[in-house]
């Protein structure tokens, strides 16, 4: 029998529900993974995790609450907001997670392009976060990040480096998600 | 590898330290953190983090005091200031201070990868600089240079004394002794070893033929000069000539090779054009100069301006104890060359080396062990492996005391040692055998 994972939504507008995004996100999950995968809308508070001066959520503190309500019944979680996030010392994160963990969140708040002044595409909006939520969900198999540029795990450090590498893991990382 | 870099995180902040550290391990790097200075102090040495990210603003001690203290511990280690902007003109401050770069909190994702990618590289550059370097200097100490006889470490002293200087040298030695290298190793050792080391055997060409070689020729300087053509001379500028066999310089070319020297300036052959040239001159000779001069044959005033620094190589069989040493030298270096496996010397083929009185020098062990790897198919080098004259010289040795050395081992293994035997079959008393046992320390093995 497969271990239990869990996608968590959360998000203000709770856009997420029962719309084919969620749907196509459970869809890669699953034949990516090998999870028997649950879905949940988060009941966190999204206060606790707000920086007032800068105007974005701290992942970590998201990524711990996760943990703390969640890591009892499953092996794997995922959270997913449209919080714009970060990690103190850096402006902004895609996403994070724990390396050789059971934690993981991926920020759409970044992967539209309307967020870089263009005009919104859907088809590269999920391309996108189907690349994210393979990376940081890689993140928690061990994987770190790769040198080969198409592979999934290749960091990426601005929008353009997300683009430019492929939805798929290279054979050499791809082996750790198998085994 | 990013593995292979080690970086060190400094900052009093927890909440910064360990999503630095998390960020870094996603990258694959080998990641220390740290939230004092001092402690940081403590177990600096040379050589323990390739880069270090420290925060410019620390109770104890700020970033400044600490990449001045560790340039001095460790002045390798790239140092990168966090700073907020605030303090962006202290952190400038830190990059007149050996700081390699600095960035301000909160880091922009793409900055800090930027940086650290650019960090990598300027270690990787470093590091492969250091490895080239340390390679040249293998090749200019060693090259084909070997030996580790009291008469070899000598040489090696004096060529580690001249080589900075800018003096001319003489060597001295007989044909084989590896003058040409000597001469090689001084220049790359000296200031002018980027510039050419350029060679001319004085011996083996005619007298008209070495004055075009020396000084080159204008066009139509004689018959088939259809070019104007630099001289070895020329060549030389900047960097080393190298004359070898002076002692064969015909009278004239005597003459014209002092005003050179003096001058440091010439005519090309059939030229009016000075041409002035900076060289260092080494000269090599096998001939007794001093004889030369005195019978007149060599001119005593060129022989003053070449003989300023004298070095003296020794003959392979007055450096017996390198024998062996060249000899696994030359069979590991022509094993590379006909990439043959590594092979090694029978027990009586290298008695055979030792013994052999070595008229032509380090030359012609090269040249026999060259043979020896070509003719032999064994994984071991064997007496009939070698040239068939070194083979005929086994037993044949110089001196009388050889010669009672290796026939009184040669009873001694007959006899398998047995003294009492041995010293019947030699005809001489046990306690006499015994002595020259002692002299000679043998040992039954």
């Amino acid at each position: 029998m497969k271990q239990k994972a869990v996608l968590i939504l959360f998000s203000f507008t709770n856009s997420y529900t029962n719309s084919s995004t969620t749907n196509n996100i459970l869809d890669l999950l699953s034949r990516t993974f090998p999870f028997e995968w649950e879905i949940v809308d988060a009941d966190f508070n999204s206060k606790d995790f707000y920086s007032h001066p800068r105007k974005q959520y701290h992942s970590t503190k998201i990524l711990e609450q996760a943990l703390e309500k969640y890591s009892d019944n499953f092996e794997k979680i995922l959270v997913l907001t449209d919080y714009d996030l970060f990690v103190p010392v850096l402006t902004f994160v895609f996403g994070e997670a724990q390396l050789k963990g059971k934690a993981a969140i991926v920020s759409t708040f970044r992967l539209h392009q309307e967020f870089y002044g263009l005009l919104y595409n859907e088809k590269l909006f999920f391309e996108r976060l189907q690349k994210e939520i393979l990376h940081e969900l890689g993140h928690t198999f061990g994987l770190i990040h790769c040198k080969d540029w198409f592979c999934v795990m290749h960091a990426s450090a601005n929008i353009d480096e997300i683009d430019m590498k492929s939805d798929h893991f290279c054979n050499i990382c791809g082996k750790f998600i198998v085994d | 590898m990013n593995s292979e870099t080690r970086i060190l995180i400094v900052d009093d902040e927890l909440v910064v330290r360990e999503s630095l550290k998390h960020w870094f391990e996603e990258d694959g790097y080998n990641v220390e953190v740290s939230e004092d200075a001092f402690n940081v102090l403590q177990i600096l040495q040379p050589d323990k983090w390739d880069i270090m990210l420290v925060d410019i603003k620390m109770p104890k001690m700020s970033g400044l005091e600490l990449l001045e203290r560790v340039k001095a511990i460790d002045p390798e280690c790239i140092v990168v200031i966090i700073t907020a902007y605030a303090s962006v003109p202290t952190a400038v401050e830190a990059l007149k201070n050996g700081a390699f770069d600095y960035v301000t909190k909160p880091i922009d994702p793409e900055e800090l990868s930027h940086l650290i990618a650019k960090a990598v590289k300027h270690k990787n550059l470093k590091n492969e600089n250091i490895s080239l370097k340390a390679r040249i200097e293998e090749m200019i100490n060693l090259g084909d240079l070997v030996g580790e006889s009291l008469e070899m470490k000598k040489v090696f002293e004096l060529i580690h004394i001249v080589a900075p200087q800018d003096t001319t040298v003489m060597i001295r030695g007989e044909s084989g002794t590896g003058k040409e290298l000597i001469a090689r190793a001084i220049h790359l050792n000296s200031p002018r070893k980027y510039y050419p080391i350029i060679a001319v055997n004085c011996g083996a060409l005619a007298e008209s033929i070495l004055e075009s070689e020396l000084f080159g020729h204008e066009k139509g300087a004689f018959t088939g000069a259809q070019y104007k053509r630099k001289g070895k001379i020329e060549m030389a500028d900047g960097g080393t000539l190298f004359l070898d066999e002076v002692g064969t310089l015909s009278p004239k070319m005597q003459v014209d090779l002092l005003r050179v020297i003096e001058s440091k300036q010439f005519n090309r052959v059939g030229g009016n054009d000075v041409v002035k040239v900076n060289f260092r001159l080494i000269s090599a000779t096998n001939e007794p100069l001093e004889k030369l001069v005195e019978n007149g044959k060599f001119r005593e005033d060129l022989y003053y301006r070449l003989n300023v620094f004298a070095i003296n190589v020794p003959a392979l069989r007055e450096r017996r104890t390198d024998i062996p040493i060249l000899a696994n030298f030359f069979v590991n270096k022509f094993s590379r060359l006909m990439n043959k496996p590594n092979k090694s010397i029978s027990k009586d083929a290298m008695e055979v080396l030792n013994n052999y009185n070595w008229p032509g020098n380090v030359r012609e062990l090269e040249n026999a062990i060259e043979r020896a790897m070509v003719v032999g198919t064994l994984p071991e080098i064997q007496v009939e492996n070698l040239p068939f004259r070194i083979e005929n010289t086994k037993g044949m040795l110089d001196s009388l005391e050889d010669s009672e050395r290796l026939h009184i081992k040669k009873i001694l293994e007959k006899y398998d040692w047995n003294v009492t035997r041995a010293a019947a079959a030699l005809e001489i008393d046990r306690v006499t055998l015994y002595n020259k046992m002692r002299k000679y320390d043998f040992r039954k093995e």
